[in-house]
């Protein structure tokens, strides 16, 4: 109680540079937080991947198509509960800058291989029902304003032209890191369509989604439906979805490792911050810490005194940054909410917050300690009066 | 460790020598040093600056350590103990009095006290008690909660004679107690280590300048380029 209560006051004895060193180390927190937060966002599709989920793709690129009789012959392998299929689209609404995803599907089979878009099951019906219908995710309907039977506009890259949708349901996530900001529409209407402008990209589809009956039997499967397809004009590249999304994260990893990368350098930057203050700290206090040795206190308390200082500040930012994570990065996801999905600190963030924390005033501590421990107290003496 | 027990000497020197290093020139400070301190004695160090008083003081109070020759206090050569027995052995045997009165600005009077005694193994009552009973002893009852900045020159020395008293040492060791007090504090100090001296009987080792406060003790000594003199050279 005695030494927390000398280190704490210790602490607070330059109030300005201790106020300054826990004002940098809560900053150094909040970036280190947000930052992994938005590496980790990055990779929340592949995180929410099921493993009970193929996809089949065209073996050279995902730009190629695959035809659509391919649907056939992949639900006849054993181990196959369920095909669906579709197409990216990449269709702009309004402003090119607040771009969403779009994608043609095969509504049916779709929404029952991803349970985790939950509609009603009116609103369900009526996308069935409607060729011309679409679905949008809860956060995209928020963002247009959009109410059910709207009409949806969408402008098309891949596809030239003006697309007209009548908005027939409002999806929700059935977990909190759901995307909610998809909108998808039926592949009848847009392979209709192409049979009319461009009747050589009908009846293609740009990936096939497989469900299969359990984990382990997705190398086997994967296997059978690219051995079908060999030899074939399109052949088929068949991956579990988690690899398959983890090739479009991969593609932006040089950004990912730049991001985390930069995140360590805050806290390396941070520990020399700390280190400075530290030292500085024990430099001016040598005849105190003679003072105790002459009294008899061991090295021991010394360094106690010294690295119990050192953590009261680092905890102290590591504190308060922790707990400002939470609503700042709850703005951030207001202010980004276009780009990112939910922004979800999580534990293990908290937790690396607090290694490094513990980390950084160790460090900070150690060649202080060492000085303080080594002077001669004659010496220390001498630095008073 | 090599023990003896004369029973009427506190502090005996013997053969002594200190030197110490200005860049490659070894300076020496003290030569082949013999003397006795009887028990309960108040013995004052004068000497001109430089001329080896601190540093025998600190060799007596086990902080700095001598080159050659043996320092033997209460029965126990210090000079062969290693650091952390000889830190062991200052908690219980050394009471430090410094120009600068030396207290941790952060603690207040009560705590400064207290510090030696958390080396103890007396529970909080009865540091509590010892701190109080010794700083009624210097008059400052009234002031244990203040903290140093919140006290004169002569009440902080009071506190840190508190200090230097309160684990009952054997020995006391003071440099320049009154070098930074006005007139009528340094009396006082000096009054209040008379009294320690004869009422309580603590053996005391002075460095001073100041021949009044070297009246005070009941021998003076005066060192002077590392010989020891009874009369000024």
């Amino acid at each position: 109680m005695y030494l927390l209560k000398l280190l704490s006051r210790n602490a607070l004895r330059h109030r300005l540079r201790t106020g300054l060193t826990i004002l940098g180390i809560t900053i150094a927190i909040l970036a280190y937080g947000l930052l992994r937060t938005v590496v980790g966002l990055w990779h929340l599709g592949v995180e929410r991947s099921s493993p009970t989920r193929l996809v089949t793709r065209n073996a050279i690129s995902l730009v190629f198509s695959l035809p659509i009789s391919y649907r056939e012959r992949i639900r006849q392998i054993p181990g196959v509960r369920s095909v669906s299929y579709g197409n990216w689209f990449g269709g702009i609404h309004g402003d090119e800058k607040y771009f969403f995803a779009n994608e043609a599907v095969e509504p049916r089979s779709f929404l029952e291989l991803y349970p985790e878009f939950v509609l009603p099951p009116e609103q369900k019906e009526a996308f069935i029902r409607d060729r011309k219908g679409c679905i949008v995710g809860r956060k995209l309907a928020a963002r247009y304003g959009w109410r059910l039977g709207d009409l949806v506009t969408l402008k098309g890259t891949i596809f030239p032209g003006q697309w007209e949708f009548v908005l027939r349901g409002i999806y929700s996530g059935a977990e909190k890191s759901t995307e909610e900001r998809i909108l998808f529409f039926q592949w009848d209407y847009l392979n209709e369509t192409l049979k009319k402008t461009a009747p050589r990209r009908a009846d293609q589809v740009g990936f096939y989604m497989i469900g299969i009956d359990r984990p382990d039997l997705a190398p086997q499967v994967a296997q059978e439906v690219d051995g079908i397809f060999r030899n074939s004009l399109a052949e088929t590249l068949t991956e579990t979805e988690k690899a398959f999304q983890l090739a479009f994260a991969a593609m932006t990893e040089a950004i990912m490792v730049a991001i985390q990368i930069v995140s360590y350098v805050v806290i390396v930057i941070i520990m020399a911050v700390v280190a400075n203050t530290m030292a500085m700290t024990a430099r001016e206090r040598m005849g105190e810490y003679a003072i105790f040795k002459a009294m008899g206190f061991g090295h021991g308390y010394i360094a106690a005194m010294i690295f119990g200082e050192s953590l009261f500040i680092s905890m102290s930012g590591c504190a308060i940054g922790v707990v400002l994570t939470f609503p700042v990065a709850h703005a951030f996801g207001n202010v980004l909410g276009d780009y990112l999905p939910v922004v979800h600190i999580e534990r293990t963030t908290i937790y690396l917050d607090i290694a490094f924390s513990l980390l950084v005033g160790i460090v900070a501590g150690i060649f202080p300690a060492w000085r303080a421990a080594s002077i001669r107290i004659a010496d220390g003496l001498r630095r008073i009066g | 460790m090599a023990v003896t027990r004369e029973k009427p000497t506190a502090v005996s020197i013997r053969n002594v020598s200190k030197s110490y290093w200005r860049g490659s020139q070894v300076v020496p400070v003290l030569e082949n040093l013999s003397f006795d301190i009887g028990q309960g004695e108040f013995l004052a160090l004068m000497g001109p600056s430089g001329s080896g008083k601190s540093t025998l003081l600190n060799l007596i109070a086990g902080i700095d350590s001598a080159d050659a020759g043996a320092i033997i206090v209460d029965g126990v050569d210090i000079a062969h103990l290693g650091e952390a027995q000889l830190a062991a052995w200052r908690a219980t045997h050394v009471g430090f009095i410094f120009q600068f009165y030396n207290l941790i600005p952060v603690l207040t009077a009560f705590e400064n006290v207290e510090l030696p005694l958390l080396l103890t193994p007396l529970s909080r009552r009865e540091r509590r008690e010892h701190v109080e009973a010794v700083l009624d002893l210097v008059g400052l009852t009234d002031r244990m909660e203040h903290y140093p900045a919140q006290l004169s020159g002569g009440q902080q020395q009071r506190v840190a004679i508190a200090r230097a008293i309160v684990g009952d040492p054997t020995i006391l060791v003071a440099d320049e107690p009154t070098g930074d007090l006005d007139r009528i504090s340094a009396g006082e100090i000096l009054g209040l280590m008379a009294r320690l001296n004869g009422e309580f009987g603590k053996t005391i080792v002075m460095v001073t300048h100041d021949p009044r406060a070297a009246e005070k003790a009941h021998i003076i000594r005066h060192l002077e380029k590392g010989v020891l003199y009874d009369v000024p050279p």
